[in-house]
């Protein structure tokens, strides 16, 4: 009875998590690069929802395409700006600017919005609870999560399947050179993955804040780390793989807080994925490339 | 090869003779100020980076009480500069304001605002003399040496207080506890608690910790407080965890009666539209804003009319009454501005033990170690205020 309680608080932690991660996944999987700014755009993201409700001019729904339209702009805008002059450097300087990015971000935000922390309202409260049984709650935010972050993996998949634009992204995933020949516009390819990236770094901060109520600049940083080494531990590049790797990472992390320690629990949570990247060093769905010689 | 380690000696070389020169332009500068007539008081304290809200309270209290005296003919019949630095709550970061502060003629220092920074000073302080009165920087080491003093409870008094309150207003009741271990704040007042309940026999049924990385979900730490049966929760952490942890309480609809320490001054605000959850939350505190004394509300509306309609916190009253204590001590003591730094450190030194200062925070005194001696209030949250405990 407890344990399940403790594995439903478990995934409802590791669905947020994995939603994060299903944006770091993504712009890794095309763009090749760490965008360690991502959880700093999730929390520009909340702030841009929290204002516009707020100032109580919009309704909650209306807020949500503001975040998602303002983080998809500043996306496209810090990939143009930051990271398109580096395309041909090597990839330890782009991380290096990544890093940069999330810095200049919350303090912009810090300088924007102060350093206190806000209470973001809570946009699900009509969401019914789900009471399992007696004493075993699922709450309302965890189920849209997991709904939200199921239809988001699904649509993503069948996007970069199926359509043309989710091709050239393959293609620019596989080989940059070969997918500029064969006419393929890399630099749009790029800009469309950020684009979409920061989309979902809006949807994700909605659902963050909505779980977590607590928004200050820094709100992004800490679940944004935790995010990426869910898409590691679940195969970074691989869509699917950040969705399972999200959900491990939280059940992990909050069994060994119940049953172990709840001050180790983070060193539990590596110490397993050292383990298993030890093991499987693509992760678990990863895929393995072979180089050729 | 060898043309070019000379250009890089040449280089070093000179590197080093500016560095010299203007250490000694420092000193000048030093010398100058010290002798004008006015008394420079240095503060340092985050006012950017992730404690920032505790240094712009600080700063925010201690220039209005500079004015005040200023408005008021000075201390000693001098005027006061207060001169600020950032120090992005960072230990190396603060050494250097420390460093600048001294270069602009700094004659005494209020700060460090947070104890890990307070604690890398105060060696500095130390090694040059000089006066140093922390508002807030509540960890032990922080007031190392004779010549520092805090206005503030140190985290182990604290942990003291709360394990005698509980003892006698809730003797009999199980207790639990929910504590950051990666914070010293909070583990520090950890430590004394849960050893002095031992000694006065109050029951703590479970010890439940977080860190700063994984600090949003209490869930299972909450569960595991529902398990032990526990009728109270001693929380002695910031209020931002703390209005996460009772938001999630309530969905788990766990009943209890909460109570923290002056770390929870805050929590209401922070909570916004649920405020109605922090109703019956208790905390021993020397600081409230509403609290209804002449004194309190004076600084109360003073801050207010200055800041914005900003509601003063216990870091702003503080450090207001830091002000008022080297105030105090200066006239005790008769100090000049054209003493030497280290003139003045012995002469405050003296007085500060000597003084007592009725101030926002409480009448206070000190003894030689730096401590002071005031009681905390206990408070109870009713209809959305800070309510003395009859």
């Amino acid at each position: 009875m407890n344990f399940l309680s403790y594995l439903i608080s478990g995934i409802s932690l590791g669905s947020v998590y994995a939603l994060i991660a299903l944006g770091y996944t993504m712009v890794y999987g095309i763009a090749k690069m760490l965008n360690f700014a991502h959880g700093d755009v999730i929390m520009i993201g909340g702030f841009v929802v929290f204002t516009a409700i707020s100032s109580s001019l919009t309704s909650p729904a209306l807020a949500i395409i503001c975040g998602i339209v303002v983080c998809t702009l500043l996306g496209v805008v810090i990939e143009k700006i930051a990271y398109k002059p580096l395309r041909n450097a090597t990839p330890l300087a782009v991380l290096i600017t990544a890093i940069g990015v999330s810095y200049l971000l919350q303090n912009i935000a810090l300088l924007v919005f102060g350093s206190a922390s806000k209470n973001f309202p809570d946009i699900f409260k009509n969401m019914p609870d789900w009471h399992v049984t007696e004493g075993l709650t699922v709450s309302g935010v965890t189920i849209i999560t997991i709904v939200v972050t199921v239809i988001i993996m699904i649509g993503l998949t069948l996007f970069i399947q199926f359509t043309k634009p989710g091709t050239a992204m393959q293609a620019v995933s596989e080989d940059r050179g070969a997918a500029q020949l064969m006419g393929v516009s890399v630099n749009s390819t790029i800009s469309l993955t950020f684009a979409i990236g920061s989309a979902l770094a809006a949807v994700a901060s909605v659902l963050l804040c909505s779980a977590y109520p607590l928004l200050n600049p820094y709100t992004g940083a800490m679940p944004g780390i935790k995010a990426f080494v869910a898409a590691v531990f679940g195969g970074i590049g691989s869509i699917p793989g950040a969705m399972i790797g999200g959900i491990l990472l939280g059940v992990i992390e909050n069994l060994s807080k119940a049953y172990i320690s709840s001050q180790l629990s983070d060193a539990i949570v590596f110490a397993v994925l050292i383990i298993i990247l030890s093991l499987k060093p693509t992760g678990i769905l990863g895929k393995k490339i072979s180089e050729k010689v | 090869m060898k043309k070019s380690f000379m250009k890089k000696f040449a280089a070093v070389s000179m590197a080093v003779m500016m560095t010299v020169a203007m250490a000694g332009c420092g000193g000048g500068d030093q010398g100058e100020s010290g002798g004008a007539s006015e008394f420079v008081i240095g503060g340092i304290g985050p006012t950017t980076g992730a404690a920032a809200t505790y240094g712009e309270a600080v700063k925010n209290g201690a220039e209005l009480a500079v004015k005040e005296i200023n408005e008021a003919g000075g201390i000693n019949g001098v005027q006061v500069r207060f001169e600020w630095q950032d120090d992005e709550h960072d230990a190396e970061k603060s050494v250097n304001a420390y460093n600048t502060l001294k270069d602009k003629g700094m004659q005494m220092l209020m700060g460090t605002v947070t104890s890990g920074p307070c604690t890398a000073v105060v060696a500095k302080t130390a090694e040059d003399n000089m006066f140093q009165l922390t508002p807030s920087g509540s960890a032990v080491e922080s007031i190392k040496g004779d010549h520092a003093f805090r206005v503030c409870f140190s985290d182990p008094n604290q942990g003291i207080a709360s394990a005698d309150y509980l003892a006698e207003k809730f003797a009999g009741k199980k207790v639990a506890a929910i504590y950051n271990s990666s914070d010293v704040y909070s583990s520090g007042i950890f430590e004394k608690f849960s050893a002095q309940a031992q000694e006065k026999g109050v029951e703590v049924v479970t010890a439940q910790a977080f860190t700063k990385d994984s600090a949003q979900d209490f869930t299972v730490q909450l569960q595991k407080v529902k398990e032990s049966g526990a009728d109270v929760v001693f929380l002695p952490i910031y209020y931002q965890e703390a209005a996460l942890i009772l938001t999630q309480a309530d969905k788990m609809g766990l009943d209890v009666t909460w109570f923290g320490c002056d770390g929870l001054d805050g929590v209401i605000q922070q909570l916004g539209a649920d405020a109605s959850l922090a109703e019956g939350v208790m905390l021993l505190t020397p600081f409230v804003a509403d609290a209804e004394d002449e004194k309190t509300q004076a600084f109360t509306a003073a801050y207010k009319a200055a800041y914005n309609d900003l509601v003063p916190t216990q870091f702003a009253a503080d450090a207001y009454d830091a002000m008022y204590i080297i105030k105090a001590a200066a006239e005790k003591a008769g100090i000049t501005p054209e003493m030497s730094v280290s003139d003045i450190c012995e002469a405050m030194k003296t007085a500060m033990t000597q003084i007592e200062v009725a101030g926002v925070t409480g009448t206070m005194t000190w003894s030689a170690d730096g401590e002071p001696t005031k009681t905390p209030n206990a408070m109870v949250i009713k209809d959305g205020t800070y309510t003395a405990v009859a």
